[in-house]
This record gives C-alpha cells, structure tokens and sequence, in this order.
C-alpha cells in the first residue's frame, strides 16, 4: 500500500475530514439548542447543590430562592418577611412559640398539597445528622434541635426520637415552632434558604426508581420537586441552569418571566463581556480595574453590604498576646487609602466589627493616630529602647486583590512602626488550614452576614468557637453574647451586643478594615430589583419595564453625574406579570 | 502488530494503577479537604459530611473502595453473612436463579470503584456522579479540541510548505516570525486580542458561550494556535530535508509539474515528523484548555483538571485524571500505529 504516491497527504485529508465529521455528530447529538431566555444572570460560579439543606453558598441561595419557598420570604425593597407558604402567624407573648398557617393553594410542581407534613420532613431531614447539612445549627434555636443532630450512637443515627424536637404540625396547614429561647431574627431565619422544605414524595419516589443513586438522582431537573415561583428545565455543569415559570405556583400572577438563565461564569472579565454585549442582564461582581469606568454608569450603584473585611490576629503568639501592639497595628493601618486608592467603589474604612445596620448602633474603637501607635508599642516594650519586634507575616489567599492591600499594610507598618513585615500567600483550602490551626501572625479574613442580625458577627469570637481562629477569649464577652441570644426586648438586647463589641474593640483580637458596598451591575430596563445590604435578590419580582416606564425611571434619576445611559438589551415593550398588565390595562 | 499491542496494554496496565496510586496519595497528603469552609462547622456536623462520604475510613480501605470492583460499604454488598445456619452466601446474592445469572438484590451494589466503571460522586458538585460530569463535558472538550486540531494542522502544514518552498524568503522570515510569536504568547493573550477585534470592534463572533458553530471558531483558533506554530516548524524542517534528496531531483528531472512533486513525492515525507508530533499535540490541546474554556466560558472538562485539586474534590480530581491517562496513552498507540502505515522503515515489533 506505499506504493501509492500521495498517500500521506491523502491521509491527511481524511483525517481532517474525519475529524470534521467527528465534530460534526457530536454537535448533533447534542440535540437541540436552548431558545434564549427572557432574562440572564450570571451566578458567578457553579452551584455546588439544589438541596436546600446542604447549600450554604450565596450562588446556591439565588437559584434555591427561585425554585423553592419557605414558610417566609422577604420583601425585595425592605428585606421585611412577606407571607411565602404562610399565609399568616402568630408569634407568643413569651418569643417562644411561633404559630405558622399555610396557604391552602401551595403547590408542588407534582401537584401536591404542600403542607405542615412536608415541612415536618424537611426539618428532620435537615436536622439529621446522616444528611449532613452544614446549616443544621442554624435551626439549633428550636427546642431539642441541637440534642436531635449531635447526640448520636455508634452507627451515626440519632439517640432522640424526632418528636423530642420543638416542631409539630397539628394539621396540615398548621405548623407550630418552638424555640429554645426568644429569638428576634427567628422569622429572618425561616426566609432563610437553607430553611426551605423538600417534597417527601419526590425523594421517596426517587429512592424507589433508582435504590443506588437517589441522593443525586432526586436532584435531577427531571425528577426535582420544587414549589417556587420558576422550576427547573435543564442543567449543565460549569453552563447554566434553565429555569422556567412554575405554572403551579400559588402567585404565578405575579411572576413576569417565562425563562430566567442562570450562568457559572467565574471569570470577571468573562463575565463582564458578557454583560457588555448583553448575553447576560446581571452579573454580581467586577473588578476593581474596570470600577472608574463603570462608576458614573447608571447600571452600577453599588451601596453598603453586610460583610467585613479584617485581618485576625494570632493572639496566642507573642507580640500579638498584648492589646496594646495589636491597636498600635490597627492604627497604623491606612485604612481611607485602602478604600480610596485600591477598591475604589465606595467601601467604607472600618472600625468596628459590625458592619453598620437599622437599629443597632456599633461599637467603634477610639481612634488615634501614627504617634499613640508608637507610644503603644513602647509601653508594650518594643522599639526603640526596648525589645525589637520581629518580622509579622501577613497571611492571605492567592489572590491579587489581596495581594495589593496586604502590600500597603506592610509598607505602612514598615514606615511607621519601623515593623518589618513579609507577604505570605497560600492557596485557598491551605490558608484555610493555616487560619482554623493558628499558624499564622495576621491573616487576611471577612465575613459576610447570615442575616441582619449583628449576632452573625459577634457570636463568631466567642471562646473556643469553631470561627474564632484568633486564639482570643474572654469571660465578659461570652456571657454578654450569651445574655444577649436570651434577651427579649429589642433595644436591651442590642445594647449589650453593643457592650461586647465594645470589648472586642478595646481588646482587638481582629483588626477591621472596611465594610463591603455590593458589586452588582444590572440591565437598567430590569424591574423589581432593589441594591439591600444582604445583597440578596429575588427573581420572582423581576420583570422588564417598557420604554416609558425606563423613561420615567431616568427622569427621576439625581443629577450627580453618577446615572450615564447605557444601552439596555431588554426589549422595548417590556415583559410584565399578568397582574401588572391588568393593572396596567385597567389604568389606561 | 500483535505483540506490540500486547505488549502496550500491559504497559497501560502498570500505568494506569501507578497514575491512579499515586494521586490518590499526593491529593490525600496535601493540607485541606474537600468539606473545609471558611465557616468553621461544628464537629459533629463536620464528622457527618465526612462520614457520608466514607472519609472516616482509614486510607487503604478508601483506596480499595475507589478502586473497586468490591463495595466495601456497610450499606452496601454483604458478599457472606454468618447467622445461626452457619456461614453461608448472603441473602439475596443469588448467582443463577431459574437460569438466570443474578448478582444482587436491588438497593445494594456489589461492584463500585474504577474497576466497576464508577468514578463515585462528586464532592463539590454534589448533585452529580463524576461520570455524569464527564459524560456532560467531555464531548464538548472533545469537539473543541477538534476544532483545535484543525486550525493547527491547516494553518501549520500549509505555513510550514510555503516557508520550505523559498527558504530565507520574505514569505519564509514572516511565517517563522508568526511561529515564534504564536509558541511564545501565552493563548489568553492571543484571546484577548481576537475578542478586542472580532467581537467588539467587528462584531462577527459571541464573546463566549458555547452552542453553536459561531462560538466554536474563536476558542478553537486561540487553543490551535501554538500547535499551529509547532506544525508549522516540524512540516518546514521535515520539507527542507525531504526537497533536498535525490528522489525529488529525480522526479524534477522527469519533468513533472512541480506542484506534483511538492503535493505528491515530497509531502509525504514532509510530513512525517508532524505525525508523530499529533500525539503529543493531541494530550497539549486536551489538558491545556483549562484557560481557553474559562475565557469563552465552554463547560468542558478541562477546567474540571485544575480545579477539581484546588477544590480538593478527590473524586472528581482522581476522576479527570484518569480519564486523561487513558485518552493520552491510546492517543500515543494509534500514533505510532499510524507511523508504520506512512513510514515502512519503521518496524513496531523489532523494537
């Protein structure tokens, strides 16, 4: 057969070719593409699961809060609990019993009733320590909640029986809660993604159908029973999610969007692009090289956002054992430089723990300046006359951002405390191992709020909490924290919450930097969206406004250079609910 | 033909289960496991997820199960039980009933692991099996890389015989330059670039995404395109010493067309080094398209390679892994199974 001449090119093009027709059937069996959907939001990476009781992730909140309702759900603009499955409820004199009604149109998208049992089932099974949930504490508040998930035997079952929990369910549409004290933020919490129920005959089924894979096959779009405004059509890992409306949905009226795409794009120039030539509607961060152009745009408003962002500081480890060398480190951090010249987008430089919220006033440290630092240092026994300070690692996750804040601290240190420090950065799940064993001098942290609550921060310092990572302990502040998850009036209990932060403070085993402003940039046509200091949003309000109402929406803008126009890719007739369009309809 | 291939699948054999040995160590040894958060859980909830994944486990009876064929999980195949009738098969583990063959009873798996075709679940993404993943991805990496291919090949063979035709040329200096450029620039550069130009300045192709054929031609360039430039040089160096034989003066001399002699006598010879480069190439554009797929946002499997480690999910990581030592290994064989068809001086067996 070499004898042929030209064999090799000859092969050559038949490789290419039957390279093309390889390429060619794989492409048809993908079978057929995805019509665009009527909105596009990008979720910043994949969602690690659809079962509301193993999520904990802000991307699986949004897609969990689109498919599944809770008892409660919040108001978009105020973040107040609105009635979600509830219709109603009714709370005891005493904070301990809260009494749930359900509507009676909740529907699964089986068809099914939801109701008090479903919710029953849920709990159990986020409670359960065979499911595994890493949110399980956070229903910990109901009596016997906590013994029910971490008293087990041997083989990892419960000890208790699930009737010993504070959760029954007297009808099908009665649902009544008890608490093992007063909790304030107990209704924040059943709006709480986490809190969501799961329909039991859907994982039932799936256990029958499939004995050996139910705990993934009942997560299937074709399988999954949801009972939120949109259910899901169509999944690929590391592409999108394809939600469509939930024609089962008991306020389907009000619901605007027939499909919803939610993308994994987790590269921010990516996404960006992506934003710009309108594949997506909404994306959830930038970076901060892009931040002076997109600043006077009126699809970026960036406003405060609950979370923090500090350095922790090894309290166990001499110099850093005394208060006094930790506040002088704290006070020569260059905090306004740090917000202005690095972030850019409006942070606010830090001085407390909690991030400012209604109704609770925080807890600053006194602050001081470069002079008070070096005094500090030498009553401590360093500097000049006294001990040298050595060399203080900053530690962080490889990350650029980081990167560029630790590197003006250690500048600034260096200028004016005379303090050597040295960049150290490891990689994610490293650095999370380096921070939980306290092998580090000061480490680059944040924390983002579970709810608006300044407990979400606070209680992280108790003694010997799993988050704490500081080494720090003190007897005031835990009983305070204590004190303050039993106390029933408002005002009392966020005074003593105040009084620990202010221990933390004094003593600074963290030192703040600056409080988060959110990151979003949106469509300016998109409807029933609210920039709220959870940062959280829910597709169920959505919709796309027409040109007159846009209009109007510009007219109204401020004149602080802060609203250019951009080109909206929604459509120019908009997309309304029905309810809206009969509203509409009935005005004009 | 036979004995080599005996003799590969053997070697395939020993290499598999030392790639597969030893990154299920080297992921084990490194600090951080796949359920550590920046929130810190408590322990017994931290001691359940682990559990639920068999992490409790002591690491050599982890390894048996991820390797397989036998379930060793309590839930799962009891092979021999013992009651009080003695020891005996267990119940429901019927090998043959009414003739036929039976293993097991519904709700347990006897067979799991590597070795029964299961790669496990995923640790992150825990709503899929690490075969669904990369049943989902690996298509589409596939017909990128495809597409990959044959920008290389096209751009490089064609590059590389022009610039061997007039050696020291205008033509020839600027093909090498252009080969030198695409080796030395890093693909994100190049992928900036093109994005600048044909997607927002000419607006001819998505920014990203994957779907139709419009998304596949910028990626497929931008990953082809160092493998263009090897192409390029292997054809050029291959041609220049394949022009300068005596055969090609002959058939010159015989008074043949010279587009015959270049397309049919001299190609062919050409071409050879390029052969045995496509092996190597293939496994480059395979496991290196971690950055084109996270540029143009294409869900294939390549970004599940590194990110799989940095996310610790060991079962997902081990799954990618495998999957690349085979297709690379098979990959190389058929190479060198092609090079005995295009060159018959090279024998497989006499090696």
């Amino acid at each position: 057969m070499q004898t042929d001449s030209g064999l090799a090119l000859r092969q050559l093009v038949a490789f290419l070719l039957l390279l093309g027709v390889l390429a060619g059937a794989v492409l048809l069996a993908r079978g057929a593409r995805l019509e665009p959907a009527d909105f596009t939001f990008n979720n910043g990476t994949e969602v690690q699961t659809l079962d509301p009781a193993t999520v904990t992730g802000v991307p699986e909140g949004r897609v969990i809060r689109a498919i599944f309702e809770g008892l409660v759900i919040k108001d978009p603009r105020t973040l107040e609990p609105l009635p979600g499955v509830a219709e109603s409820w009714e709370i005891s004199a005493d904070g301990l019993t809260y009494t749930f009604h359900l509507r009676p149109d909740a529907r699964w998208s089986n068809g099914d009733r939801v109701t008090a049992d479903d919710f029953l089932y849920s709990y159990e099974r986020f409670l359960s320590p065979a499911t595994g949930a890493e949110y399980a504490y956070q229903l910990w508040y109901v009596r016997g909640a906590r013994a029910y998930s971490t008293d087990i035997d041997d083989h990892g079952d419960p000890i208790h029986d699930f009737s010993s929990v504070g959760i029954q369910a007297p009808d099908e549409s009665t649902l009544v809660i008890e608490l093992e004290a007063p909790t304030p933020f107990f209704l924040d919490l059943m709006a709480f993604y986490p809190l969501f129920p799961v329909n039991r005959r859907g994982i039932e089924e799936a256990k029958q159908r499939f004995p050996q894979t139910w705990t993934t096959e009942w997560l299937k779009p074709e399988n999954i029973v949801t009972n939120g405004p949109y259910r899901i059509a169509f999944r690929r890992v590391n592409d999108r999610i394809r939600l469509v409306k939930n024609e089962l949905y008991w306020d389907r009226d009000n619901v605007a969007f027939d499909t919803i795409d939610i993308t994994a794009i987790e590269k921010d120039s990516t996404m960006l692009n992506f934003y710009l030539t309108g594949e997506a509607n909404f994306i959830d961060r930038l970076t901060s090289n892009v931040v002076p152009q997109m600043m006077p745009r009126e699809d970026f408003n960036p406003v405060p956002y609950l979370g923090v962002y500090f350095y922790r500081v090894n309290t166990q480890k001499p110099p850093f054992d005394d208060p006094r060398v930790r506040r002088a480190l704290w006070l020569t951090i260059p905090r306004q430089t740090i917000c202005e010249k690095i972030k850019k987008m409006g942070e606010v430089p830090a001085s407390s723990l909690v991030p400012p919220l209604p109704g609770y006033e925080g807890a600053r440290a006194r602050p001081g300046d470069a002079d008070e630092a070096r005094s500090l240092l030498a009553q401590a026994g360093y500097g000049p006359g006294g001990k040298p300070l050595p060399t203080i690692e900053i530690h962080y996750n490889t990350s650029e951002a980081h990167r560029d804040i630790a590197e003006v601290i250690a500048e600034a240190w260096a200028q004016e405390l005379g303090v050597n420090a040295k960049l150290l950065n490891q990689e994610w799940k490293v650095y999370l191992d380096t921070q939980t064993n306290l092998e580090f001098d000061v480490s680059r942290s944040a924390w983002i709020g579970d709810y608006a609550d300044p407990n979400t921060f606070l209680d992280m310092f108790v003694t010997g909490g799993g988050n704490n990572k500081t080494g720090w302990s003190n007897a005031e502040y835990d009983r305070l924290i204590h004190e303050a998850s039993r106390e029933l009036d408002r005002e009392k209990r966020a005074r003593i919450l105040h009084d620990a932060e202010a221990i933390l403070m004094e003593e600074m085993p963290i030192l703040p930097i600056y409080f988060y402003v959110t990151q979003n940039v949106v469509d300016p046509r998109l409807g029933g969206f609210y920039e709220n200091v959870q940062d959280e949003h829910f597709p169920k309000f959505w919709y796309w406004m027409d040109d007159e109402e846009l209009a109007a929406k510009r007219a109204a803008y401020p004149d602080d250079g802060r609203h250019e126009w951009v080109t909206s890719h929604g459509p120019h007739e908009g997309k309304y609910s029905p309810a809206q369009l009969r509203r509409r309809g009935a005005r004009q | 033909m036979i004995r080599f291939l005996l003799r590969r699948l053997l070697w395939f054999v020993i290499t598999l289960f030392v790639v597969m040995s030893v990154s299920f160590v080297l992921m084990r040894s490194v600090k951080g496991g796949p359920f550590d958060n920046e929130r810190v859980l408590d322990e017994v909830i931290q001691r359940n997820i682990e559990a639920r994944y068999n992490l409790d486990w002591p690491l050599w009876k982890q390894f048996l199960q991820y390797v397989g064929p036998i379930n060793l999980d309590d839930d799962g195949a009891r092979w021999f039980v013992r009651d009080e009738e003695g020891f005996h098969l267990a119940k429901g583990l019927h090998w043959f009933q009414d003739g036929k063959l039976l293993v097991q009873d519904p709700g347990v798996d006897a067979f799991t692991g590597v070795l029964a075709g299961d790669f496990g679940p995923s640790f992150r993404y825990k709503d899929w099996t690490v075969n669904e993943i990369i049943a989902q991805s690996l298509p589409i990496s596939a017909l990128l890389g495809m597409v990959a291919m044959m920008w290389a090949l096209s751009l490089g063979i064609s590059a590389g015989i022009a610039s061997a035709l007039r050696p020291g040329s205008k033509l020839d200096l600027s093909m090498r330059l252009a080969a030198t450029a695409g080796i030395a620039l890093p693909n994100f550069v190049i992928a900036s670039f093109l994005i600048i130009l044909f997607v927002f300045l000419i607006p001819l192709f998505p920014v990203a995404g994957w779907g139709t054929l419009r998304h596949m031609i910028l990626p497929g360039f931008c990953l082809g395109l160092v493998f263009a430039a090897y192409i390029a040089r292997l054809t050029r160096t291959g041609m220049l010493e394949v022009l300068s034989q005596d055969y090609i003066r002959t058939a010159h001399a015989k008074g043949l067309a010279p587009r015959t002699v270049i397309m049919r006598h001299a190609l062919r010879g050409g071409i050879l080094p390029v052969i045995s480069y496509l092996g190597p190439a293939t496994a480059g554009i395979l496991t290196g398209s971690l950055v084109i797929e996270s540029i143009f946002f294409i869900p294939g499997t390549g970004s599940h390679f590194v990110n799989s480690a940095t996310n610790r999910d060991y079962t997902l990581s081990m799954g990618v892994t495998i999957l690349y030592t085979v297709l690379v290994y098979t990959l190389n064989t058929l190479v060198d199974l092609a090079y005995t068809f295009l060159d018959p001086r090279i024998d497989l067996e006499s090696k």
